[in-house]
């Protein structure tokens, strides 16, 4: 019996001639066919081409000449490029717009032969923390349909939750990676800024953006981001760092003590819905009984990270979607008379509620009268907030805390509260807004069969460190 | 700049006009409905972010990047990143060899 949701059970299978590449891919497809069109996560399912890769890659197999991904089929979140293919950032203004060049993760990972089933939706320009905000209309929970998958990779983390596929790309600017992971019950990586190449990725906020990683397995993850990460002559953002072997030490984590800090407010703050309280008070017992030392943090800068990030992010966000222009690319006004009014009928019609009012507010705390009140502000208060969790990490291995304040809401319950819907975000943006690596692991289920994920953040490029400390703590959660 | 430092503590209210302005450089239009939502929508979210004014950022240097490579540098080599074609796929109007847009000189 073959496990759709483990690489090494696939690989397994393929190795023992169980079963075909080819055989695979039709087992996804046919989940998709059942299950796209009530959760609306396909924007589109590259079946034929599928079918193809898998008959070349079956081939390879036989062969012996076949990559370390053979048999892994993975979706790509609707902001990366890949060649020859669609791709819109769920957005009208890019309607019709077709890849001329793929991604770097991309590259890299079609050169390891895995196969991408298709792209997926996502919050438009991922901007949104519960894939509404979509020229293609809401992404749904598969646990909960009534409920959202959280965003702004929504559809990336649906694809993974409800086996369309194994694995998934999405992007993590402030959360979009981890909330929509924690929502969905699966694991959402957000690695070190700069650990994973940007070429490719439709930029929001360049200074936030990394390209993340969902999966229901730890090695399946390590793996990936073994193949994807690393330094790259066309992003000279990407790190030089040396890319460890993290899917060779998963296991690494031994028995000696680790020193672990809890941010210490998750415990009795009051806005924190108190089942995601008791799964921080739970975990802390357990990492205690194992023998760890299990301190509270404290963290006053917290309830600052959020206007940090939404100064920061919405000022990068307008510099960087003032590309959609209507004239080299996507929609285009039928409505211009002359060359401003394309531009403005074309960005008024094609961009949703959500990026204008961002690219608004990132207009106004750039404009000259407000620049060092806010833009400038933000960049210091930024730096204070870098500083201090670099500081915890002196003496601390990891830092966990929940990855969202609430459960999964009910789609449409936050329509136009704006501030609300950002505070969703209030526990991912500090690793963000500092740089730093963080995962969301499911941890436990509140009584109505929710979601909560606990979040593991770690120093800087700690990735290997972080995914060892996960395949543990997934370990002692299987024992219990 | 003493200016500057007395609209530190100012309270930011988006009006008509000021909405005018920041759409006009963002290249964006709101019509009567929209613009009293949105006016609403940012002076909520300035509202929220005034609480940045309570930390004391005297000294601090802004943190401008967040990457730390330095001079991330490679040999130069000629190379067309993308050739004409492929460059002119995706426009909404063009001709053989341009982008088109409405006439800009008389």
């Amino acid at each position: 019996m073959i496990d759709f949701s483990s690489f090494a059970s696939i690989r397994t299978a393929l190795h023992d001639k169980k079963t075909t590449v080819s055989a695979i891919v039709s087992h996804y497809l046919q989940v998709i066919e059942q299950k796209n069109s009530e959760l609306n996560v396909f924007l589109e399912v590259y079946t034929q081409e599928a079918q193809n890769r898998a008959l070349e890659i079956d081939k390879k197999l036989s062969e012996g000449t076949a990559g370390r991904l053979a048999g892994m089929v993975i979706s790509l979140k609707d902001v990366i490029c890949h060649k020859g293919h669609g791709l819109q950032a769920s957005s009208k203004i890019l309607e019709g717009f077709e890849s001329q060049f793929d991604a770097t993760v991309v590259t890299r990972l079609l050169a390891e032969d895995v196969i991408i089933i298709g792209r997926v939706g996502c919050d438009e320009f991922a901007m949104g923390s519960s894939n509404e905000n979509s020229a293609f209309g809401a992404v749904r929970n598969a646990d909960h349909p009534d409920r959202v998958p959280g965003g702004s990779s929504g559809g990336s983390a649906v694809s993974v939750q409800a086996g369309m596929c194994l694995l998934s790309l999405g992007s993590d600017t402030g959360g979009s990676v981890r909330q929509p992971a924690a929502f969905c019950n699966i694991i959402g990586l957000k690695p070190t800024y700069g650990r994973i190449s940007r070429y490719g990725l439709i930029a929001y906020a360049s200074s936030f953006d990394t390209i993340g990683i969902f999966s229901k397995q730890v090695e399946d993850m390590a793996l990936t981001l073994e193949i994807i990460a690393g330094a790259d002559d066309v992003d000279s953002t990407a790190s030089q760092k040396t890319v460890p072997a993290y899917s060779q030490s998963i296991d690494a984590m031994d028995k000696s003590p680790r020193k672990i800090a809890y941010l210490a407010r998750a415990l009795d703050d009051e806005s924190i819905n108190p089942e995601i309280r008791q799964m921080m008070a739970d975990t802390i017992e357990t990492l205690k009984a194992q023998g760890h030392s299990v301190e509270p943090v404290d963290f006053q800068l917290l309830d600052y990270t959020l206007p940090v990030y939404y100064i920061l992010s919405t000022a990068e966000a307008s510099t960087n979607l003032s590309r959609f222009d209507g004239i080299r690319y996507g929609y285009r006004s039928p409505d211009a008379q002359d060359l401003e009014s394309l531009y403005k009928k074309t960005r008024t019609e094609g961009f949703g509620q959500e990026v204008k009012r961002r690219i608004m507010l990132g207009t106004f705390v750039l404009s000259a009268d407000y620049y060092d009140a806010y833009f400038t502000k933000a960049q210091k208060v930024r730096r204070l907030i870098r500083e201090k969790m670099l500081e915890v990490f002196k003496n601390y291995d990891f830092w966990i805390m929940p990855t969202t304040p609430d459960t999964a809401f009910k789609i449409g319950e936050l329509k136009g509260e704006t501030v609300n819907m950002y505070l969703a975000d209030l526990f991912t943006v500090p690793a963000s807004t500092a740089g730093l690596p963080a995962i969301s692991i499911p941890q436990a289920k509140s009584s109505e069969g929710l979601a909560i994920g606990l979040q593991v953040v770690a120093n800087e490029f700690e990735e290997e460190q972080l995914l060892a400390f996960t395949n543990y703590l997934q370990k002692l959660k299987k024992g219990k | 700049m003493p200016e500057l430092k007395q609209k530190k503590t100012m309270k930011v209210n988006v009006d008509s006009e000021l909405l005018y302005k920041l759409s006009h450089l963002s290249r964006l239009e709101f019509s009567e409905k929209s613009e009293s939502d949105m006016i609403s929508d940012l002076n909520g979210i300035l509202g929220w972010i005034e609480k940045l004014n309570e930390i004391d950022t005297e000294g601090i240097e802004p943190l401008t990047h967040i990457s730390s490579e330095v001079n991330v540098l490679r040999e130069d080599h000629k190379e067309p990143p993308l050739d004409h074609e492929s460059g002119l796929k995706n426009a909404p109007k063009r001709d053989s060899d341009y982008f088109r847009v409405p006439k800009v000189i008389e």
